[in-house]
């Protein structure tokens, strides 16, 4: 964790009618953090993003932010701006008015206020572009106008909902990019709504992992994705085998397992509690498995039959047969050696770093 | 030209003779209207301006014109003023019970105007309202409103709720938001519920002829021009007065509804 | 992008939340009713109070006062607040008002009908074939709805009467000898004229209907073997069913109440109900009659609307 806590969020219910939108959530993000809440729509995270906003208010429970609760404290009183999920450009205003919008607000003087919103368009790249109406731009050019309208106001926070979701794909992998440069740039903490994993992996410092209004995981991006704290995490995140297991035990910092086809294998718990190892389920990421080439040797090896073979251009995708796995099992191979040219129906040996397996709560 | 399939002739030319008979009895009053003769019959006399020309010195029709004007000026405006309310709450909040009281908002649409005259009627009287432009104004504020209603929800509807929440998040205040965010977004469904409600009332004849007293609006003293056969040609005059404002008026409100669409829309 | 050291973010902000606290804003225990005017429903409810409130003081309030004058009774000028329902007795068996129920209630469901049924197509067309012109169809079909109903129905006079445009007409272009008399005065002409008023109002709710129905689904039915008239009955007519019924039960009810075209063009033997309750609140001067004349009628045209409505979902059962 970064620093000091900019937002808390402590035992944060949400109830609609019968509906439990939000159950019990505690969180604390970092001043100056790149924050992801990451997970499938209808989890609650943007029900989230929008109290931190101050558009909703929880049933029970606080959000602080920089030490004072928001209860009670309504949007245009709060130090967080938000870049809405459709942007919200003001469509009777220009590119300018709308950018200094919030500013008109502030009395700061004509000066002043041009100037911070020249700034601000520069910032973001969209500089001579203010007399144009709000209508009458493009998709990545709303997403900019929308960002510099809410940076121009000089937040503690910045919210994000689902802002690149709208935008075609090699655009959204640009703004990524640019918006984690803005934020490394600006240093103020960046709460990001978004379903996309990748997204969030490639952008955020953590990343909270939400289902049915609930934090599955908190953590950073790499220990998401490699060691995932429970099953739904690793099949949202995608990619992880899930072996058939037998005899799993939990000791210490470690645990022990026999796996039909691989033998007995350890590994560690990572901090994760266990509570019941019969429920537990072991698991190990397609790329942690390599093929052990013609002519070469490996321990562990194990042995395998190509099933189905998947190209994706830079990798091959294998699905392979282990003998005792009631799965298939995939296997991510880079396409130097030729990982593109195994024959289905052919039998390969396999090796794997003994270190990679994962222990997840089922 | 291409050859239309023989179901799509049949249809076009059913809808066409439809069109031409909701129209017929509609263009039939100002045909007759400048025709040189006493009774509206066919065949065609001659040109006139004179029925026209017997409407300027009328005092008591200039009187009703005036009765007229004032009460659908006012009922505009209070049934627009109303009609943001409930579609604001329509379309921007869920609550409870929300389905049952926009039923009630929406009534008047469908009960028969004559129930809600008697009741009206009956209930002034009993507590001792002299009737008067102002009881018309009453009831004509409670069947205008449907039509706002209806004009204004696809107002809020033609805009992103996140436009209000994004100048909230912007520093503003609610009402500055209002100020600054919605009524200029709304303007033109506001205007153009304004202009269609004056047009409800200006047109609007049982709800005034129970209520009016002794103060006509326009459709009630042409209710009574109607008993003198002689008048008719005059009546004819002054009812293609009130076709043609209701026409421009309305041809107004579709105009300024159909800009704000196309400037509502987001262009890529 | 560019220069971002030239600003001090999060250093400033708009305004401090640890300002002293807005009036209005309180954090701690509040109380219910301020808690309740906070929520999502209280602001709803808050918006929607003032139409609401209007609507409940001119309509719900006298409604109900019609309906308890309904129940009294009157001795010329004097109101007799005892129970009685004696009013209903002479409003549902006496000839006279029975006859004029019976008639109003054939007139408007037999209009509804006609209007709906006449005006299908017209919204099949618009829906279907209007492409980008749908709005201007549709404003040009309701433009002669908003030319004023009373002059609308002046209109129909002038067109059907004894010597009117029909008549006169006919007889300058040799067709008949000397004027129809059946043309105007009498049920058909009400008919005639109540159809052609609400043909707008009739459209609408159609063409709502055929606007919502997804194209896909004729083409799915198309495709598993069904022709024109077998798509029409198994998917559009029970899809827009709703549609149908709306557009039947927003004719039907207000035009059982209608009052000047009977008087204008219904004659002796177009008289309706509204007529005469319009008398007992006028020359006749017996509210209590008069309020138990429109009580019966609202509640059986409602009771017929339920019915149609039932009917008509079975029906759609049926199209299968």
């Amino acid at each position: 964790m970064t620093a000091l806590p900019m937002i808390e969020i402590k035992n944060v219910d949400k109830v609609f009618g019968n509906f439990r939108a939000l159950d019990t959530l505690n969180a604390s993000i970092g001043e100056g953090e790149f924050f992801s809440l990451l997970g499938p729509s209808g989890c609650g995270k943007t029900t989230l993003l929008r109290m931190i906003g101050g558009f909703d208010e929880p049933t029970s429970g606080t959000i602080l932010i920089g030490g004072k609760s928001m209860a009670g404290i309504p949007p245009n009183l709060r130090p967080t701006n938000m870049v809405f999920q459709s942007y919200a450009i003001f469509p009777h205003l220009n590119v300018f008015e709308n950018i200094a919008y919030g500013l008109k607000r502030l009395r700061l003087g004509r000066e002043e206020e041009e100037s911070r919103v020249s700034q601000a368009l520069a910032q973001v790249e969209l500089t001579g572009l203010g007399p144009r109406m709000g209508n009458q731009l493009s998709g990545g050019q709303r997403q900019r106008v929308a960002l510099a309208r809410a940076l121009v106001m000089r937040p503690k926070v910045l919210l994000l909902d689902e802002p690149l979701s709208a935008l075609d794909k090699n655009l959204r992998e640009q703004m990524q990019v640019e918006l984690r440069h803005l934020q490394r740039q600006i240093g103020i903490t960046f709460v990001l709504v978004t379903h996309d994993q990748y997204e969030a992996l490639s952008m955020s410092d953590r990343i909270a992992v939400m289902f049915s209004g609930q934090i599955a995981q908190i953590a950073e991006p790499k220990e998401i994705y490699q060691n995932p704290a429970t099953r739904q995490v690793a099949d949202f995140l995608g990619g992880m085998n899930f072996l058939t297991a037998s005899d799993v035990a939990v000791n210490g910092k470690g645990f022990k397992a026999a796996l039909p086809g691989f033998g007995a294998i350890s590994g560690h718990l990572s901090g994760k509690a266990i509570s019941d190892p019969a429920q537990a389920i072991i698991g190990i990421r397609p790329e942690r498995l390599r093929i052990v080439w013609e002519g070469e040797t490996a321990d562990p090896m194990i042995s395998g039959k190509v099933v189905d073979r998947n190209y994706f251009g830079e990798v091959t995708s294998l699905v392979v047969a282990i003998e005792g796995q009631a799965e298939h099992v995939s296997i991510v191979e880079t396409n130097d050696f030729g990982a593109d040219d195994i024959p289905v129906g052919s039998d390969i040996r396999i090796t794997y770093d003994p270190d990679a397996f994962v222990i997840m709560q089922g | 030209m291409k050859f239309l399939p023989s179901s799509r002739r049949v249809l076009s030319a059913y809808v066409i003779i439809y069109v031409a008979i909701l129209y017929f009895p509609v263009l039939l009053l100002p045909v007759f209207s400048f025709n040189d003769s006493a009774t509206p019959k066919l065949p065609l006399v001659g040109f006139t301006f004179k029925w026209y020309e017997g409407l300027a010195g009328n005092e008591a029709m200039h009187g009703a014109a005036w009765n007229s004007l004032v009460v659908g000026i006012i009922a505009a405006f209070l049934s627009t003023i109303l009609g943001i309310c409930a579609a604001r709450a329509m379309t921007r909040h869920r609550f409870r019970g929300k389905g049952a009281a926009s039923g009630l908002i929406m009534a008047p649409l469908i009960l028969p105007e004559i129930i809600i005259a008697i009741s009206l009627l009956v209930v002034m009287l009993s507590m001792g309202l002299q009737l008067s432009l102002f009881t018309v104004i009453l009831g004509h504020l409670l069947i205008c409103l449907p039509y706002s209603v209806t004009v204004l929800v696809s107002g809020f509807e033609g805009f992103d709720p996140s436009m209000e929440e994004a100048s909230l998040d912007l520093g503003e205040s609610a009402f500055g938001t209002l100020r600054r965010v919605t009524l200029p977004m709304l303007a033109p469904s506001i205007i153009s519920s304004i202009l269609v409600t004056f047009t409800i009332s200006l047109d609007e004849f049982i709800l005034a002829f129970f209520l009016s007293g002794s103060e006509p609006t326009l459709p009630v003293y042409i209710w009574g021009q109607l008993r003198f056969a002689a008048k008719l040609p005059n009546v004819l005059a002054l009812g293609s007065i009130l076709i043609a404002a209701s026409l421009v008026l309305l041809t107004a409100a579709e105009l300024l509804r159909r800009r704000a669409e196309r400037k509502m829309a987001i262009r890529p | 992008m560019a220069t971002a050291s030239a600003f001090s973010y999060g250093k400033e902000q708009h305004l401090d939340p640890s300002a002293p606290t807005l009036p209005g804003v309180r954090t701690a225990r509040e109380a219910p009713v301020m808690r309740f005017m906070r929520s999502e429903a209280g602001k709803g409810w808050l918006t929607i109070s003032p139409p609401l409130l209007y609507a409940v003081l001119l309509l719900i309030g006298p409604i109900i006062v019609i309906v308890a004058n309904s129940f009294w009774s009157q001795d010329y000028l004097t109101i007799d607040r005892t129970f009685t329902l004696e009013n209903y007795k002479a409003a549902l068996t006496e000839p006279i008002y029975r006859d004029l129920l019976m008639r109003s209630l054939f007139v408007s469901v037999t209009v509804a009908f006609v209007t709906v049924i006449l005006a299908y197509p017209v919204a099949w067309f618009v829906s279907f074939h209007g492409g980008r012109y749908k709005g201007l169809w549709l404003f040009i079909i309701t433009v002669p709805f908003w030319s004023g109903y009373l002059l609308r129905i002046l209109s129909w006079k002038v067109i059907l009467g004894y010597k009117g445009v029909l008549n006169s007409g006919l007889l300058y272009l040799g067709v008949i000898t000397e004027p129809l008399s059946t043309l105007i005065y009498n049920v058909n002409a009400v008919i005639i004229t109540l159809a052609h008023s609400w043909a707008a109002f009739a459209i609408l709710p159609l063409f709502v209907s055929l606007e919502k129905l997804d194209r896909s689904l004729l083409e799915a039915a198309a495709d598993l073997g069904d022709g024109p008239v077998r798509r029409f009955l198994r998917i559009t007519l029970p899809l827009t069913m709703p549609g149908i019924i709306a557009a039947l039960m927003i004719v039907m009810i207000p035009t059982v109440g209608d009052y000047v075209t009977p008087k204008l063009v219904g004659g002796k033997d177009g008289v309706m109900i509204a007529n005469a309750i319009q008398v007992q609140f006028g020359k006749a001067s017996n509210w209590p009659l008069g309020a138990a004349l429109a009580v019966s009628t609202m509640v059986i045209v409602s009771l017929l609307a339920g019915a149609i409505v039932l009917m008509l979902a079975g029906i759609k059962r049926l199209l299968k």
